[in-house]
């Protein structure tokens, strides 16, 4: 069972209908109680860091994901600002402490003026994948993946970035340690590269796991 | 930057057998609407021909309900993972909410963005500037200058296109929606002249629409007008035209292009 963490901010609709699409079995948790009957976890998001991070405090979510998360080692997706909400601390709007899961800063996209790139940036980018990654098998090599974002995760490890794109600096697209994996582009709404990638969050076993 | 993209409109009106049912329409110039067909169907072909995103746009001039709208909306979620524009009749916040939480990502205002300003601030505040996309309809008047038109192309407005478009940069739109009344439906071109205008003046992305009859006028929109996006409905809808040889004909012109992999 995969559990979507409803915290009350995002587009849960298409994650949840992703996942049905592809054949697994799927609930929203609105208690965070709920979590301890899923065996995979996901968390969305899009909008603003500062809410993120207050909504899943209000609601109760920190410490049941610290323990699903850290403690029992169950898968996590982290999708977009479901992403950022991972790292120690955020940039945007101020300063504010995440979950801390990765060692890194979410800060703003600065691409150099007279590249006149806009930010937000909104669109399909190719993004750079490591080889290897079983989350990214059966991808054609640098496959197009839509990203909607002006901020990003800057890893202070670089062994957790296993995706990058370019716009104007390198930007991190994705991020695995563990059980966590995260991307900042949405798989719910890459078509078949995005199912593609949701397809093998489902069937993955991290390494963690593994040895446990 | 990001890929340029290439995004079907589709065009809903309640059909004139069953009330409770929207269909798909293509228009010309606003008028001679004829409906077509199912749009869950047709977006469903349009995913698997590798569109970029899709619009949908209620353009009845009586069923204005967002209601409706959001319960295709939903069953589109379904079986569609790519992003998806909803527009038509929206007017308020709730309208925003309703739409964003049926599996919209971005909602286009249009008679609302004139009337009620203020409302892109309001939706960009709560949601993000990214899912505030303003629709910008313009027709060119007999003194040659160039008008905004509301209510489904009905209303002549006092303001020019441009520095429309500018305005609601400034009130917090995250795209802008651009179509030439006079082309829409035409097939002889996009208004390379207005796109170019508004691309040069807005620092913020811009989809242009109305006229596009063959894969060249989508290149110049591109490349000469430097809109981000393109749009068309009629093109894709109206005829068997094969997007993915519509896509690679663009892509040889020179503009970066997703190629369907």
């Amino acid at each position: 069972m995969i559990g979507i963490v409803d915290y009350g901010m995002g587009n849960l609709l298409s994650v949840f209908s992703a996942f049905e699409y592809l054949g697994a079995d799927v609930m929203i948790c609105k208690d965070p109680k709920q979590l301890a009957e899923a065996d995979r976890i996901v968390i969305p998001g899009v909008g603003a860091f500062k809410d993120c991070i207050g909504r899943l405090h209000s609601e109760n979510f920190v410490d049941t994901l610290n323990n699903e998360v850290l403690i029992k080692k169950k898968p996590v997706l982290g999708i977009c600002l479901g992403m950022q909400v991972m790292a120690g601390r955020s940039f945007e709007g101020g300063e504010f402490k995440g979950l801390g899961w990765i060692d890194a800063d979410v800060v703003k996209l600065h691409p150099a003026e007279a590249e006149q790139l806009k930010v937000p940036n909104i669109g399909w980018n190719e993004i750079d994948c490591v080889p290897g990654i079983p989350l990214f098998a059966g991808l054609p090599p640098r496959p197009d993946l839509y990203l909607v974002h002006s901020y990003y995760m800057k890893c202070n490890d670089p062994r957790d970035i296993v995706a990058t794109y370019t716009y104007g600096h390198q930007v991190t697209a994705a991020v695995l340690k563990q059980n966590i994996f995260a991307t900042q582009f949405h798989p719910e709404k890459s078509q078949d590269n995005g199912l593609q990638i949701l397809q093998n969050f489902i069937k993955w076993t991290p390494e963690c796991q593994k040895e446990g | 930057m990001s890929k340029r993209r290439l995004i079907p409109k589709l065009q809903l009106k309640t059909s004139s057998f069953d009330p409770q049912r929207m269909v798909l329409v293509i228009t010309r110039q606003f008028d001679d609407v004829i409906e077509i067909g199912d749009a869950v169907s047709q977006a469903k072909i349009y995913q698997d021909q590798g569109a970029d995103e899709l619009i949908f746009v209620n353009i009845d001039r009586v069923d204005k309900s967002v209601q409706k709208l959001a319960k295709i909306i939903a069953k589109v979620s379904e079986e569609i993972f790519m992003p998806v524009t909803v527009g038509g009749g929206v007017t308020s916040e709730a309208d925003f909410r309703l739409l964003l939480s049926n599996g919209a990502d971005k909602i286009s205002i249009n008679t609302a963005a004139v009337s009620d300003p203020g409302l892109m601030a309001r939706a960009s505040d709560k949601f993000g500037a990214q899912c505030v996309v303003v629709g910008i309809d313009y027709k060119k008047e007999i003194d040659g200058t160039f008008r905004v038109y509301i209510n489904n192309g009905r209303t002549r407005t006092d303001l020019d296109p441009v520095a429309w478009a500018v305005k609601c940069e400034g009130y917090g739109a995250g795209e802008i929606l651009l179509t030439s009344i006079d082309n829409d439906g035409m097939k002889n071109g996009l208004n390379i002249d207005i796109t170019r205008a508004v691309t040069s003046a807005v620092s913020i992305p811009v989809i242009t629409s109305g006229g596009c009859g063959l894969a060249n006028h989508f290149s110049e929109g591109y490349l000469k007008g430097q809109a981000d996006a393109v749009s068309a409905g009629s093109f894709f809808a109206h005829r068997d035209q094969n997007f993915m040889q519509t896509r690679s004909q663009i892509k040889n012109s020179g503009v970066n292009i997703r190629v369907y992999n």
